[in-house]
């Protein structure tokens, strides 16, 4: 049996708790790092991570990136969209195809 | 391309032969799989790009609804609301093997089935607009949940077809001419002892018969 974290802060993070989520509030990147290394280590499959979280930890998330569990998904946060997301989707075609063969739509 | 340091003996032809068909076969085969792995990537990260679209344009409007929520209701009250959470949701996880690679698969399992279960407030002192954002949200979750599934995938074979590339790579550009140019050397070598050989016995048989006929 595997949990969903959802790693974030407080409003963006906030609705999730009701649908049963287990939501994690955290105020900084530190703490994120913390809290993601954390979850990594117990029976989390999936944890969702806002990308304004996100994009002041690149290389604690590249570090999952290659094991099967967890997945470290991204999600926009409150302020909106990074392209973070989506940025890592071209990121692995760059990577399997050796050019972001996606890049033109 | 240099050539790998053995002796130009039989034996070692007879090995690297071996050797060579060996490679041919497998850059074959993993020539085969990569392509295969690119195929099914290609596929999936498209259906990745989709979604991520999908999920980011709803998530976006479950955010909409819920800052409204939160200019309504007091903060306090709207923590009071959602804090405490009926429904809990666990992941049940197995996994599908694609050309090798085990990518996961999940399955959602909520404690209770009543999709009510995700207001876990009294609707008196909540506005109309959290409905709103929770419903927003958990509608968007099974997209969310299939997008971890989807991205997940594409990220470990995005890492297989990479090694698998490489090592294609290293076969055709690397292993096999290497071989290729060894055995050459090698084939020459005994050639040339052949004849070597053949010259002097010839030269011998010249002198010997120069001593037992004195022409």
């Amino acid at each position: 049996m595997y949990k969903i974290a959802v790693i974030g802060d407080r409003e963006s993070v906030l609705g999730f708790k009701a649908l049963g989520l287990d939501v994690q509030f955290v105020d900084d990147v530190a703490a994120a790092k913390n809290v993601l290394h954390r979850l990594a280590k117990e029976d989390y499959a999936v944890i969702y991570l806002t990308e304004q979280l996100a994009e002041e930890m690149q290389s604690d998330i590249a570090r999952y990136k290659d094991n099967t569990v967890p997945a470290v998904i991204l999600f926009p946060g409150k302020s909106g969209s990074l392209g973070l997301g989506m940025q890592g989707v071209h990121q692995s075609v760059e990577r399997a195809v050796g050019a972001d063969i996606l890049a033109k739509d | 391309m240099a050539r790998l340091a053995v002796n130009p003996t039989r034996m070692e032809l007879t090995n690297l032969k071996k050797r060579i068909k060996t490679a041919r076969r497998g850059h074959k085969l993993l020539k085969d799989k990569r392509d295969e792995l690119m195929k099914q990537f290609l596929e999936i990260v498209r259906e990745n790009q989709k979604l991520r679209l999908k999920v980011e344009e709803s998530l976006m409007r479950a955010h909409a609804s819920f800052t409204v929520a939160s200019a309504v209701m007091s903060p306090e009250l709207l923590e009071e609301a959602l804090l405490y959470p009926k429904q809990s949701v666990t992941l049940d996880m197995d996994f599908k093997n694609i050309m090798s690679v085990n990518v996961p698969r999940y399955q959602f399992i909520t404690k209770s089935n009543d999709p009510s279960e995700i207001y876990p407030y009294g609707f008196a002192m909540t506005s109309g607009e959290l409905d709103d954002a929770l419903y927003a949200l958990s509608d968007t979750l099974m997209d969310m949940l299939k997008l971890a599934e989807i991205e997940k995938s594409a990220q470990l074979l995005a890492q297989e077809i990479e090694k698998t590339r490489r090592r294609v790579n290293a076969l055709e550009y690397v292993m096999i001419p290497q071989l290729a140019e060894t055995i050459k050397y090698i084939t020459m070598k005994l050639d040339e002892n052949e004849r070597g050989n053949t010259t002097r016995l010839m030269k011998v048989k010249d002198m010997m018969l120069k001593q037992a006929h004195g022409y």
